[in-house]
């Protein structure tokens, strides 16, 4: 199926949820204002579900809205999940944040998502880039006054060559058909660059690749794993990360981060898709899950009935790396 | 003020001359990303390009910047000493400034350096040390909307030089009295250079695709404007991160710490945003911007009411789109305008 027809499904299971008040609202993606930024979109009837899309460029995960909604409202959502979205919801299912009844899954296969600064790149760091159509295989990148063809599967997030499972692993209702689970990367191979490095080499390619950071934050805020009402990093009392922009204090904020993500990051790639500054910012998170599928044969949110590794104890717990 | 004429071909030369007695800055791309960066003197500098990811505010307002050190000295007989922080060491020219940047940050004057109670030494040592050559926009981006904002594409406005870009040869206007001088040994423009910038003036204009109105705003009471019905669905994506007010060359709210370490310490001020728990936190616990809406809303309200009521008429946004560009769920503020002013 293509975008359009995947697009016509969802807004017409929106319509039907909607129309018979089985969910109050139905959270998707709408076109966004500039080209490559398709944006969530919350529906509340069945007109303004027409406004719903799909394409290669949803990008938000929006399992990170089923838990930051204004207080009060409970009553059961449905939510256009793919893969990954969908191995979040799991995972806060299992961390209590959510009940599966509350949330219905519309779920749809991803197609590998991308990333809109590796189609500037391709097309030209300077180029103003007015449309990004998908067709088939390729993108149709198009600025006045010329149009470029580029290998969709050139210009995918970094997260989608490597995904484990594209396919939603709950849902209440499927859009379209399922695809080939993965693209065929193998994420052990890519996921913790730092290895092959000499460990005197490693705090300074680790300063290097967060060197651009502006502590935004959007990184965090983008995630569905980071849902503390005070982050640590806004803790006043005590104030345990410093805030300035010193090298020491933007990776004190990085890896506190990801050491809270361990056992529960999906790879989604939210984090890298908000960045304003481009930075790699799986590149911690992605060697923390690879510990933890090699000590505990653990993944995140593939199934709902395994528990965490890291939320219990076992008297045989690998410890290894305690020294 | 005079306009004169420069060669791009002469540009390195004359910027070369400039680098006697200032450190030059200007745009260059590094890693795919369009950053500002040292100018080498004798280097051209770019010459097409969009704007900048993110503001050069940084040049007056670093993101963590020392305000003085301290000794906490117990056996000294003054007690605690302190200690300011020095002065900018060497003046600098910022060349090829976006006009939307060199408009903030006169806009940013009149909040840093009110009155004689409130005129901020660390802004104003900076400003007074550095001289903008502003580059007139030919070709403005899609996400441009800065003749809406008491701007346009070659606004002279908080620049000293403005550099049009008439092809192989650049026409300098003198905008203040520092930038006269910095371009007193150029060449007088012919009437036919002063047609072309015109032309290109009226052409960039033109250019500017997307428009906002205000006068529904300024119309309106404050209060009307807070209690809008459109706050619930404008707030209603926002991930209360900091990339809109960080990438913003208007916005300017800090935050200051001490940090201590043994018996020294130094007092820094780092960027707030207005989306941040933190961010009007009292230290009783309560916030009167406790909820997303209240922070997002007051992002739109300081720029587009608040400023315009204290501040004669300013706006606290000059349309340079770049929160259009990065917002990473694309909360397009001249879509917020448009509600506000509806």
């Amino acid at each position: 199926m293509d975008n359009q027809a995947i697009a016509q499904g969802i807004r017409e299971a929106a319509q039907r949820l909607l129309a018979e008040g089985l969910v109050d609202c139905v959270l998707g993606y709408e076109a966004g204002t500039v080209p490559m930024r398709e944006r969530p979109f919350f529906a509340y009837t069945p007109e303004e579900a027409l406004r719903l899309t799909w394409s290669g460029f949803c990008c938000n995960n929006l399992a990170n809205f089923l838990i930051r909604r204004p207080q009060g409202e409970t009553g059961k959502v449905a939510v256009v999940a793919q893969g990954c979205v969908s191995r979040n919801i799991v995972g806060l299912i299992k961390e209590h944040q959510l009940s599966r009844e509350q949330v219905h899954v519309i779920g749809v296969a991803s197609p590998g998502m991308l990333d809109r600064d590796k189609v500037q790149a391709a097309v030209g760091a300077d180029k103003v880039i007015s449309a990004a159509h998908e067709e088939g295989d390729e993108l149709l990148v198009e600025g006045p006054g010329w149009q470029e063809r580029l290998e969709r599967k050139k210009v995918m997030r970094d997260n989608c060559y490597t995904c484990v499972q594209r396919n939603p692993v709950i849902h209440n209702e499927l859009i379209g058909e399922e695809s080939e689970p993965t693209h065929g990367g193998v994420i052990d191979k890519v996921a913790a660059p730092w290895e092959k490095l000499d460990p005197s080499e490693r705090l300074a390619a680790f300063g290097e690749n967060y060197q651009d950071c502006i502590r935004c934050y959007a990184c965090r805020d983008a995630c569905p794993l980071c849902y503390c009402h005070v982050c640590f990093v806004d803790e006043a009392k005590p104030q345990w990360c410093g805030k300035t922009q010193d090298e020491a204090d933007v990776l004190t904020y990085h890896l506190l981060r990801a050491f809270h993500c361990a056992g529960r990051c999906t790879d989604c790639g939210a984090c890298e898709s908000a960045c304003p500054q481009g930075i790699k910012v799986r590149r911690l998170t992605g060697k923390i899950e690879k510990d933890v599928r090699e000590f505990y044969g653990y993944a995140p949110g593939l199934d709902e009935e395994s528990v965490p590794p890291l939320s219990v104890h076992k008297p045989d717990d690998p410890q290894g790396f305690i020294k | 003020m005079s306009d004169k004429i420069l060669k791009k071909d002469q540009a390195a030369s004359f910027l070369a001359e400039l680098a006697q007695k200032r450190d030059l800055h200007a745009p260059a791309l590094a890693g795919g990303r369009l950053v500002w960066a040292p100018l080498e003197p004798g280097q051209e500098p770019l010459w097409q390009f969009n704007n900048t990811a993110l503001s050069p505010k940084e040049f007056f307002f670093p993101q963590t910047e020392c305000m003085m050190r301290f000794t906490n000295a117990q056996d000294h007989e003054e007690g605690m000493v302190m200690h300011s922080e020095p002065e900018l060491a060497r003046e600098r020219a910022l060349v090829n400034m976006r006009p939307c940047d060199a408009k903030a940050f006169g806009v940013l004057d009149l909040i840093f350096c009110q009155d004689e109670m409130t005129d901020d030494p660390y802004w104003r040592d900076k400003r007074e040390k550095s001289l903008i050559i502003a580059l007139a926009c030919n070709d403005p981006c899609p996400t441009c909307f800065c003749t809406s904002m008491n701007c346009g594409p070659h606004s002279e406005a908080g620049a000293d030089v403005l550099l049009i870009d008439l092809g192989d040869k650049l026409l300098a206007k003198g905008v203040s009295d520092q930038g006269e001088a910095a371009i007193a040994a150029l060449p007088a423009a012919t009437d036919d250079d002063l047609a072309a910038a015109a032309e290109a003036k009226q052409m960039a204009e033109a250019a500017i695709i997307t428009t906002v109105e205000m006068d529904q705003i300024n119309e309106r009471g404050l209060m009307e404007l807070y209690e809008a019905g459109h706050w619930d669905r404008t707030q209603e994506s926002c991930l209360n991160c900091g990339t809109c007010t960080f990438c913003c060359p208007t916005c300017h709210c800090f935050d200051i710490q001490d940090e201590t370490q043994g018996p020294a310490g130094r007092r820094v001020r780092n960027w707030d945003y207005c989306m941040s728990y933190l961010f009007t936190l009292h230290g009783s616990g309560h916030n009167p911007r406790g909820s997303k809406k209240d922070r997002v809303r007051q992002r739109f309200m300081h720029k587009f009411k608040y400023i315009p009521v204290k501040r004669g008429g300013e706006i606290g946004c000059v349309g340079c789109g770049r929160c259009v560009q990065l917002c990473p769920v694309n909360i397009d503020v001249r879509e917020v305008v448009r509600d506000m002013n509806a």
